[in-house]
């Protein structure tokens, strides 16, 4: 096929035109979504003490926290699933949870603790945390590149791993509710290392099947 | 060269929103230019430039699929050499070059050295042959044969709809089979 002949034949197909990818990855994050739900209750379930939990600005910081991390990873991936798009800039609005975490710990440090530092920061659940996050994570990572895929990143293993940012932030958000960790020195340390072994996992998948 | 790039992203929004003819012309006004870019790119890669009409045709699809990932609001032409890069990167890579890829192969919209169109290309033509029947049949007819998608869907006692959804299937199921090469 010579190309004015499929020059032609794109024009002729000028009609179909695929839905902006915001649009795919939201869908594919509704149908992800479930499975990793069902996950969590069959698993884990809500700490019994959630509704005194509640009044623990501690306990509360927790979503925000993970849902910073979700929110900022998802527009930063939706930047990136364009083919001119670079991380540079962008890449700024994934400190904002790492921001909210570290203003989080400061405040801890200011107001009289009954454990101490190393006690808070080791926890109860670091076990629990780092194998549920990630494989909680694991049907919005999948859901998440599926979306992504009608995207044409120009650095696939860098959006793979966004993708797992925000798979893994999504995820915690589900494990907050469970964890009685609330200090957020224990979310610093074990929900990290969750998220950066889901990030991990995010770029080799990303390498593979975000390449257009 | 500004006021082709302006034209680009002129043409580009109407081809959106719905212009065939628009996006015809301009997919005509571009292919030379990221034909002069990409024959630079192999021959700095020390790659023979007979390659270069398969790239071509590789960006072409590319753009084709992806171009709802362009902004509206943005100009067309860093978009379009975005893709081009990362097709000439991707063209090297398998044939297990050192990628070194200049950033002004595609910087610059001036066609460079004349077209050279006796140049085959050979890629889409050799994968065209593992596409179920039916696609490959509608493709060729529309491609090859330049039958229009009402006479096509005459021809295969097709509804319009199915030959249009026969085209693009196609279309991507041949840039999956580029890839995957």
């Amino acid at each position: 096929m010579d190309t004015d002949q499929l020059i032609r034949t794109l024009a002729a197909d000028n009609a179909r035109r695929a839905q902006p990818v915001g649009v795919l990855l939201a869908f594919a994050l509704l149908a992800a979504a479930p499975l990793s739900i069902a996950m969590f209750f069959m698993m884990l379930g809500v700490r019994p003490d959630v509704m005194t939990a509640m009044h623990n600005p501690f306990f509360d910081l927790k979503f925000v926290v993970t849902l910073a991390l979700a929110i900022s990873a998802m527009i930063v991936s939706l930047h990136l699933s364009r083919p001119e798009a670079l991380l540079r800039g962008w890449g700024l609005l994934l400190l904002i949870p790492v921001g909210i975490l570290a203003a989080a710990i400061g405040s801890e440090m200011m107001l009289p603790q009954r454990l101490p530092m190393m006690t808070r920061l080791v926890g109860h659940n670091s076990r629990v945390c780092m194998t549920a996050i990630p494989l909680m994570s694991m049907p919005l990572l999948a859901g998440s590149l599926i979306g992504l895929r009608h995207g044409a990143p120009s650095r696939p293993a860098v959006a793979g791993a966004i993708a797992g940012m925000m798979s893994a932030g999504l995820a915690a958000t589900l494990y907050a509710s469970h964890c009685t960790d609330d200090s957020p020195l224990f979310v610093m340390t074990w929900y990290s290392i969750a998220t950066a072994a889901v990030a991990a996992i995010g770029a080799l998948a990303g390498s593979r099947v975000l390449r257009y | 060269m500004r006021e082709s790039e302006d034209e680009w992203t002129g043409l580009m929004r109407a081809a959106i929103s719905g212009n065939d003819t628009a996006y015809h012309r301009l997919l005509k006004a571009v292919t030379p230019v990221l034909r002069a870019a990409a024959r630079r790119g192999l021959a700095r890669a020390g790659q023979p430039v007979d390659l270069s009409e398969d790239i071509v045709q590789d960006i072409l699809l590319a753009v084709h699929l992806k171009r709802h990932t362009w902004d509206a609001n943005a100009p067309f032409a860093p978009w379009l050499f975005a893709i081009a890069r990362n097709k000439l990167i991707d063209a090297l890579r398998r044939r297990g070059r050192r990628i070194f890829v200049d950033i002004d192969d595609f910087a610059e919209t001036l066609p460079g050295e004349p077209a050279a169109e006796s140049v085959p290309a050979n890629e889409i033509a050799a994968q065209l042959q593992s596409l179920p029947a039916r696609q490959r049949d509608v493709l060729q007819s529309i491609a090859v044969d330049s039958t229009s998608i009402k006479d096509t869907a005459a021809k295969f006692a097709m509804s319009e709809g199915a030959v249009r959804v026969a085209l693009h299937r196609a279309l991507a199921n041949l840039t999956a089979k580029l890839r995957e090469q």
